[in-house]
């Protein structure tokens, strides 16, 4: 494992690189793709993108838990979770691409 | 919402950029990502989410139908943990 953290700056950069486009007009098309799929997802609407995978909304119920430190019950309501499903390419890619590292 | 309407909500938000162009400015996010998690790399985007890489040791499995022991290999996998910001607002707070 190289321990790399890419963020969004190198997102920017490789559409800079890409695209003919400013700095700061790529660094805001980033911005507007990651801000699509969230508000997408926050309507509730799962989003699929092809060869990577897909964002899907998962509603779980109420559960009463526990607070492992102290043992405690904390009641737990009922609420959304983003799930990342990845695709089968993506999954592939990275079993075959980390093997030789 | 799948990758072409993405693709087709950010073309009519950018009406000066070329369908084309469009397209590979998506694209390049996703293959920047994939690429990233090639190399063992995580990819943090703050408010939204960080993808990494998890590593599942090697395993004896089963097969479900015979109930015979198989060797399951180690192996890499992508991850997505949801970041504050999102997680928060698909609870609306």
């Amino acid at each position: 494992m190289s321990g790399k953290t890419v963020t969004r700056a190198d997102l920017s950069e490789a559409v800079y690189q890409e695209v003919g486009l400013s700095r700061n007009e790529s660094a805001e098309l980033v911005e507007r793709v990651l801000d699509i799929i969230s508000d997408k997802l926050v309507e509730g609407e799962s989003v699929k993108i092809s060869s990577f995978g897909s964002f899907v909304v998962r509603k779980k119920g109420g559960r009463t838990g526990r607070n492992p430190k102290t043992g405690e019950e904390v009641p737990i309501g009922p609420r959304r979770v983003l799930v990342f499903r990845p695709s089968q390419v993506l999954k592939s890619i990275v079993a075959s691409a980390t093997r030789s590292s | 919402m799948i990758k072409s309407e993405l693709i087709q909500r950010l073309a009519e938000e950018y009406p000066s950029l070329y369908q084309r162009a469009v397209e590979r400015i998506v694209s390049t996010v996703f293959d920047e990502i994939t690429s990233a998690l090639a190399r063992g790399d995580r990819v943090e985007l703050r408010g939204f989410g960080a993808f990494s890489v998890k590593y599942r040791p090697a395993r004896l499995g089963r097969n479900p139908r015979t109930g015979d022991a198989v060797d399951v290999n180690a192996k890499a996998v992508p991850f997505f943990k949801t970041g504050k910001e999102l997680r928060e607002r698909l609870n609306d707070k």
